[in-house]
């Protein structure tokens, strides 16, 4: 009957079957195949292909299309069923599952944290509708042989940019930085932080005014105030035409109030704007400076016009500054550029004229610990899935002979790891939520979870599930192919490749670990070693009052007198700058054998005479101020870092020129860290200051109690200083401060790592559970011919500890590397020593020994009577 | 013909079924539709008009014998149900009694 061999097309009894209705695919195919084999026979072998193929594609109607939605009720079922038996495994598997949500709950935490925090650090200077057209004017200098980035500039540079580069620019505006100055309103006086800025600052930064006009700083009595100063002097009546005073001199009107300028800028906290021009004439010093161009005291703000790049007008600006100056000024070559505002806050470290990032280097460092963390806790879901993967096969087994599709299996084990990944999302959310004020007391943000934001949430339940399905998709993928016969069996073990995988993984993750643990103890031992350098005075008991006014200091005495008489304090004097910073330095400073090109800046302090002994600094050489003797108004005590410079054999004696005034060195003072107490400190002078020098340090008896001394203080200083607030600062916490960014970054950083660690300590626990676990009859028949339990225990052991060395291997240089470039950046720094990475390895090993023991001492010490019996 | 619920074409495949009796699967149905009426039509279109009718409670099928031609797959049957043979009763009294009615040829035919 079949002359021909020729069959219907392959390809179209394929496409017929995957289409087709199942009901229908026997009738349908042998219709179609009878009528081909009679149209073989009556016609052709091509026509009846031909027609076939026509027949098949005519049955793609709705009637005979198989239909999904002809079976929701039963894939309903079918999802309620995995997921009963997902919770079903769940809770026969306690510790795995709480491993494995633990693990992942904590890695979440960690990256949602950390999300929040990097979004923060990006938000900054954003909400400025200028935000990508703003720029500061910086300049690089080249100072005591180096080249340094100053921040500020000389007065004059703003009507010079204004007037000869003026096309380049859409606004130029000259501010001080902001200062705190006596505010006050009738009777209300207190310190508020504030700037003076040219008129068009409302402008550039588009302030956004409640009352008044943005525009009003062109008025040279007039002031705009920010929301809140508004409400602590005005309450809510609108204060617009009120009459203010700042610093007891300068009256103004109130013209604006502007909303709060946000925290995640450089201008929050400015209180007050009021007019450059006012400060310009009720003060004197910048009226009548000697040499305009020299000092550079203030921030220089532009907004670029259209069309022009910051890199171009950067070019242009570059000797704005140079083509004013005096041969001898212009030996610092000040070069001009533009800093943008979107760089403002997270790229703004210069080292020798270029910038080497800034804040950026943490977001990144961050970031990487997130994505890290992450990995991990799946890691260690994946490594867990894995391993139970062979006690899982039997369950593969049955549930395929019963007749489960290897795709409904593949189903149920992603729905399964799905739901776990779920689960830890909901716990982390909450650990979050309720971790977060800790977190922004530590980090210094005010991070919150944005509940609010429908996107952020589709992405997190995306990403949840992305998770899942890389974590489920060994046993998902690789369980559910193997044979129902070799699973049940029981000769099924998980493949050699995936063994391999998990040592990998549990290395990596070890890496992990062990660099951050590095990287903690080093950020630590470099904070420690900043504040164990000695400082050169007595921080303890000393407050720092900010007295700007003519009043203390005409009454300087009395008011020590009168303090000392009821024992309160033991001394009170005089400064220029607080002590904790140093806000003057000076280059016209010159002595006998001076190289004629250097150009060194001198950090110079004007005191009074009994400062030294007030904050309790160290004579090195020579003696300390007297204020009996005359000439001592003449004289300089410099520092030891300035004598060297100086290059003296015997400084004491030796006369300086300040401004052509000769000066005599009375006396050499070991070094007093003012600024950065992880930079060299900077070559100082210090000289009698006959005016009133802004600030004042008490030092508190130490037998007083300091609240009540403060009190007394308080009383005195207003009774002959009526018009100033009573602001103060405890010199130790200012100074503590300046380790705060680096305290931040440490104690987020050991929070992180603890977690790493955490979750690598879940995995390998998991991972020793399920080890100990199916090597029980291996270790019984050890035992019945006679291993001892520390020689099993040994044996269990080893493995893993093999693993966590070859971590360290990785891990110490590596985390050398990085720490070695970190700590490279400060000057005043520790080296890092071999100690560190082997006590971390130690620590490590010993965490992983501790953590392994747990199931392998319990696994070397069972029975081996029970463990063989088991079967 | 919305009063019988029957297509056109569905009328008369229901008829070709009847004719074939134990023979109506979807493939002889083509072939004989095409020899009375000689027009072509596809195995699906049929099916498709046949699974309809089924729906509707007209035919009923089942699977029949197989044959090797066939690959040994069974034929599906449709049988004509009660139902089917009042609906198609009920279309041709309709159309007579319309044709019935119809002026020019009312009384001149005979179709007994």
């Amino acid at each position: 009957m079949h002359k021909k061999q020729d069959i219907p097309p392959k390809l179209a009894t394929w496409l017929l079957h995957r289409f087709l209705r199942d009901d229908l695919a026997e009738d349908v195919s042998g219709d179609l195949e009878e009528r081909f084999s009679t149209l073989q026979e009556d016609r052709s072998n091509l026509r009846a292909q031909l027609d076939y193929w026509y027949q098949v594609l005519a049955y793609i109607r709705p009637f005979a299309i198989r239909k999904h939605s002809q079976q929701p009720p039963l894939y309903r079922a079918m999802y309620k069923n995995y997921f009963t038996t997902s919770l079903r495994a769940m809770k026969k598997n306690k510790l795995h599952a709480a491993i494995n949500i633990a693990g992942l709950s904590v890695g979440m935490t960690v990256a949602i944290i950390i999300g929040l925090w990097i979004k923060d650090e990006l938000s900054y200077e954003k909400h400025f509708a200028n935000y990508d057209r703003i720029g500061r004017v910086l300049q690089h200098v080249t100072t005591n042989g180096q080249v340094d980035t100053w921040w500020s500039v000389p007065w004059p540079l703003a009507d010079e940019l204004r007037k000869k580069y003026g096309d380049n620019f859409t606004h130029v505006v000259l501010t001080t930085d902001a200062e705190n100055a006596v505010v006050a309103y009738q009777d209300k006086r207190l310190m508020q932080s504030g700037i003076f800025a040219e008129p068009d600052f409302g402008e550039l930064f588009t302030l956004s005014m409640l009352h008044g006009s943005r525009d009003a700083l062109k008025d040279v009595s007039s002031v705009l105030i920010s929301q809140s100063l508004a409400l602590t002097y005005f309450a809510d009546s609108n204060p617009v035409g009120k009459i203010m005073t700042i610093n007891t001199t300068m009256t103004v009107h109130v013209a604006g109030v502007y909303r709060d300028i946000p925290e995640q800028s450089e201008f929050n906290g400015v209180h007050f704007i009021a007019p450059w021009q006012l400060l310009y004439n009720e003060s004197g010093w910048i009226k009548n400076m000697y040499e305009p161009w020299r000092p550079n005291p203030f921030s220089l703000y532009v907004g670029l016009a259209a069309n022009r790049d910051v890199n171009a007008v950067s070019a242009i600006i570059k000797d704005a500054k140079l083509k004013n100056l005096s041969a001898e000024l212009a030996k610092k070559k000040p070069a001009l550029f533009i800093h943008p505002m979107n760089e403002w806050h997270l790229y703004s470290r210069f080292k020798g004229g270029y910038q080497v990032g800034g804040l950026i280097t943490y977001v990144w460092l961050f970031a990487m610990i997130g994505v890290f963390v992450v990995l991990m806790a799946c890691m260690n879901f994946m490594n867990l899935s894995t391993a139970r993967s062979e006690k899982r096969a039997k369950e593969v087994g049955i549930r395929k002979t019963i007749g489960s599709y290897r795709s409904q299996l593949i189903q149920q084990f992603f729905s399964e790891s799905v739901l776990t990944v779920l689960m830890a999302f909901i716990l982390a959310l909450l650990v979050v939520q309720l971790s977060l004020p800790a977190f922004n007391l530590v980090a210094g943000k005010r991070a919150q979870l944005p509940w609010g934001d429908a996107t952020l949430w589709l992405y997190a339940v995306g990403f949840c599930v992305l998770i899942g399905l890389i974590a489920g998709s060994y046993p998902a993928v690789y369980l559910s192919s193997i044979t129902p016969l070799k699973a049940l069996k029981g000769g099924f073990r998980a493949s050699k490749g995936s063994a391999w995988a998990r040592k990998i993984m549990v290395v990596t993750q070890f890496t992990v670990s062990v660099t951050m643990i590095i990287g903690t103890a080093v950020v630590f031992r470099q904070i420690q070693h900043a504040k164990n350098r000695p400082i050169g005075y007595e921080t303890d008991g000393l407050i720092l009052v900010q007295t700007n006014s003519n009043e203390f200091h005409k009454h300087i005495d009395a008011i020590r007198n009168e303090l000392q008489q009821v024992r309160v304090i033991v001394d009170v004097a005089e400064a220029s700058s607080p002590t904790t910073e140093s806000w003057s330095s000076t280059s016209v400073i010159k002595w006998n054998g001076k190289d004629p090109d250097l150009s060194i800046d001198f950090s110079n302090l004007g005191v009074s005479a009994n400062y030294g002994k007030a904050i309790g600094w160290e004579i090195a050489q020579g003696r300390d101020f007297n204020r009996d003797i005359l000439s001592d108004s003449n004289a300089f005590i410099v520092n030891e870092t300035a004598a060297n410079h100086m290059g003296f054999a015997a400084p004491v004696g030796e006369t300086v020129y300040w401004y052509d005034e000769p000066m005599k060195v009375i006396g050499v003072v070991k070094d007093i860290v003012s600024n950065s107490p992880f930079e060299p400190v900077k070559p100082t002078f210090y000289f009698i200051e006959r005016n009133a020098g802004g600030f004042a340090l008490f030092r508190i008896d130490p037998d007083q109690p300091v609240q009540q001394a403060l009190h007394a203080i308080e009383r005195v200083y207003k009774k002959y200083n009526p018009e100033k607030p009573f602001t103060f600062r405890f010199v130790d916490e200012a100074y503590a401060q300046k380790f705060g960014n680096e305290e931040r970054i440490g104690k987020l950083a050991v929070i992180f790592t603890s977690l790493a660690i955490f979750i690598s300590c879940l995995g390998i626990f998991g991972l020793s559970s399920f080890i100990a676990e199916q090597r029980t009859k291996e270790i019984g028949i050890r035992k019945v011919h006679g291993a001892t339990v520390f020689q099993v225990w040994k044996m269990v052991s080893a493995d893993f500890i093999m693993l966590v060395i070859i971590a360290c291997c990785i891990a110490v240089p590596v985390a050398y590397m990085l720490t070695s470039e970190w700590v490279s950046r400060y000057s005043y720094h520790i080296s890092v020593s071999w100690l560190i990475p082997v006590t971390a390895a130690i620590a490590i090993l010993t965490i992983t020994l501790i953590t392994v023991s747990w199931h392998t001492v319990q696994a070397a010490r069972m029975n081996p009577v029970k463990s063989l019996r088991a079967e | 013909m919305i009063e019988t619920r029957l297509g056109d074409f569905e009328e008369a495949i229901l008829l070709v079924a009847g004719i074939l009796g134990d023979q109506a699967y979807a493939l002889k149905i083509t072939e004989e539709f095409k020899r009375q009426t000689g027009r072509e039509v596809s195995i699906g279109a049929v099916h498709s008009t046949l699974d309809r009718l089924e729906q509707k409670g007209f035919v009923k099928s089942a699977l029949g014998e197989s044959t090797a031609v066939r690959g040994g797959k069974r034929k599906r049957i449709f049988t004509i149900t009660a139902l089917g043979k009042r609906v198609l009763k009920d279309a041709m009294d309709f159309r007579l009694s319309l044709w019935k009615q119809y002026p020019l040829l009312a009384g001149k035919l005979n179709f007994s």
